[in-house]
């Protein structure tokens, strides 16, 4: 943990909700997140692992960002130190210019109704106790709203958009879903607390690309309908490449390459990026040649 | 393709293969009634939605068939020897592994994490043949590790020291231990990144050309991995073949509208998809304690027909290149458009 020097430009409100300050050294006035020198280690000495080093990104409102890489690149390390569900070992988070790092407690609290995560394996992130209806009306909770039939209408709502019926899944138990389903549900639990941010994990890479076309178009969609901002993470180029407005590649703990996604992935410039580029199958035309 | 090509270099042929998991509400046929062939060297994909049947026709063509499923009958011939399958039939031991072998889904994590790869490989080859010595296995996974250009020291490490990828490509190794004829590859690259997939996509092809295996049955819901690795394409839809053809045939011109729809719904980085709205296949696959009438895909078909709805569909074409369609009977020659 740390307040690096770099971030004394940016004053946190007492409540940390205040005004941004005008010195923001982004300039952008649309920076809705940002990282700055972000760095997580793991281990000691001789078998220590930078998963994540030093990382600065931003996210633009209505954007989505999508960060690619290999397996064991750092990408979901990064997405946890973004959900603050991690700690940095160095480096910051803003959220509306406000340094969020090292906040806890209630006020982390409202960080996550601001920025809410769908992982990736939906077999795992159910509580196979809970019916559908219970578990969204437990994430219902960290809303200040959320209660008796308001409630029920908000996750009416939040099902319909990604295309489920209410009737159909409000009663189920997760073993009674599809793998399709189970994503959708995670999606819509997280769409309910009406996110700025959306952190989605490999969200779509379990799901059959019949399926993952649609909830990717649901995706963006909606982030024009409730105003939200995706950090999309993928190891798959094709995904990325159809949802992005921009690309950050990573490769082992650093982004080595970052740009609007024509520019990225049709104009590589790193080598690395060339080379994840080229291994990709395609449909009209073999890499094996 | 003339007679003898189709005679003689036959390596598989599975002759109307039915088989089904015992529930209790009935019997689900996750296989039903398919035949297909594979010629030697061939690689055939096999590609669908997730429960469509592909990774239980995988087990029937192994012989590796356990309760809840079971098989209800068909044939299999593998370089002119025949087997009947059916509910009683115990398959015969010796063709598991030696003719016919399975690297199951997730295969890298069916390692055992006590064991060293050295031990592990050597307890492959003696369940199969119990008079090997422990050096003479020993060598012959050195030797294969070194044709496929794998480097040796892996026979000294544990799984976990292994990554991902290297691991899966041990286990194809090791599958490919007692020169089987026909391997059943399911989903052997789906939890691999790119470069790994390309990497073992590339050991697979070097097995096939040094004879190591005969045929490869590649299950996997990737069509570009497809597109990389194999000659044809079987597309299965609710328990069944809807289409077969060349590779090429089935990404340009596909007959089938199950196929274009799944074509379509690829996601690749290729510069259209940044222009067009990729729309995925509406509805799910039915469930197949109850399927449909008629076309099994009609409720989910753009293009079905009345007829398709309670007849069914004819197959269309030969025995390497048909389609199971209405409409690809109505017309002979043309193929459906992809995308848009």
């Amino acid at each position: 943990m740390s307040s690096p020097t770099e971030s004394a430009a940016v004053q946190v409100s007492p409540d940390g909700q205040g005004s941004t300050p005008a010195g923001r050294s982004s300039g952008d006035p649309d920076t809705l997140l940002q990282a700055r020198g972000l760095c997580r280690t793991f281990g000691h000495g001789s078998s220590l692992v930078r998963a994540v080093d030093d990382v600065s990104f931003s996210l633009g409102r209505q954007e989505i960002v999508t960060i690619v890489g290999e397996s064991g690149s750092g990408k979901s390390t990064l997405a946890r130190l973004i959900l603050r569900l991690l700690d940095p070992t160095a480096g910051s988070v803003y959220l509306d210019g406000n340094d969020v790092t090292s906040w806890r407690g209630r006020r982390l609290k409202a960080y996550w109704r601001d920025v809410q995560a769908v992982f990736q394996d939906p077999f795992s992130s159910f509580n196979q106790f809970f019916t559908v209806r219970k578990l969204l009306r437990r994430s219902l909770s960290l809303s200040s709203g959320g209660a008796g039939t308001d409630g029920e209408t908000q996750m009416a709502q939040a099902l319909e958009h990604v295309g489920l019926s209410p009737d159909e899944v409000l009663d189920k138990w997760p073993h009674q879903l599809s793998g399709g389903q189970r994503q959708r549900v995670m999606i819509a639990r997280a769409l309910m607390l009406r996110p700025r941010i959306l952190v989605a994990d490999e969200a779509t890479s379990m799901l059959d690309a019949s399926l993952r076309a649609n909830i990717l178009n649901v995706l963006a969609d909606l982030r024009r309908d409730y105003d939200m901002t995706i950090l999309f993470i993928t190891h798959d180029i094709g995904q990325a490449c159809y949802v992005s407005d921009r690309i950050l590649v990573m490769c082992e703990g650093k982004l080595v390459e970052q740009g609007p996604t024509d520019d990225v992935i049709f104009n590589p410039q790193h080598e690395y990026t060339k080379r994840l580029l080229a291994d990709v199958p395609r449909l009209h035309d073999s890499i094996l040649g | 393709m003339s007679d003898l090509m189709t005679t003689t270099s036959v390596l598989l042929r599975a002759n109307r293969l039915k088989a089904a998991y015992s529930v209790a509400g009935g019997q689900i046929v996750a296989v039903d009634d398919v035949s297909l062939e594979v010629r030697k060297g061939e690689v055939l994909g096999v590609a669908g939605e997730s429960g469509c049947g592909k990774s239980t026709l995988g087990a029937v063509l192994s012989l590796t068939v356990r309760p809840p499923l079971f098989v209800l009958g068909g044939e299999l011939e593998i370089e002119g020897e025949q087997l009947d399958l059916g509910p009683d039939k115990e398959p015969p031991r010796e063709w598991r592994g030696e003719v016919v072998s399975l690297l199951p889904q997730g295969a890298m994590n069916s390692l055992s994490p006590t064991l060293r790869i050295r031990d592990f490989a050597y307890d492959v080859i003696r369940a199969h043949r119990p008079q090997t010595r422990r050096d003479e296995a020993l060598d012959r996974v050195r030797q294969r590790l070194e044709q496929l250009d794998l480097p040796a020291r892996v026979l000294d490490c544990y799984p976990h020291q292994l990554s991902g990828g290297m691991k899966q490509r041990v286990v194809t190794v090791i599958s490919g231990l007692l020169d089987p004829r026909l391997l059943i590859a399911d989903e052997p690259t789906s939890a691999l990144d790119v470069s790994s997939q390309r990497i073992l996509i590339e050991m697979l092809r070097e097995m096939l050309s040094q004879q190591m295996i005969g045929g490869v049955i590649f299950i996997t819901h990737d069509l570009p991995v497809l597109n990389t690795i194999a000659d044809r394409i079987a597309i299965m839809y609710a328990g069944q073949i809807a289409e077969v053809g060349y590779t090429s045939d089935i990404i340009n011109r596909p007959r089938h509208p199950y196929s274009a729809a799944l074509l379509s719904s690829v996601l690749v980085p290729e510069p259209q998809i940044r222009r067009t709205r990729v729309r995925g296949i509406p509805g799910a696959p039915p469930s197949l304690l109850n399927p449909p009438a008629g076309c099994r895909f009609h409720p989910r078909c753009e293009l079905a027909m009345d007829v398709c709805r309670t007849e069914v569909p004819p197959q269309v074409g030969a025995e390497l290149r048909f389609s199971r369609c209405w409409w690809a009977e109505q017309h002979p020659d043309e193929s459906l458009e992809v995308g848009g």
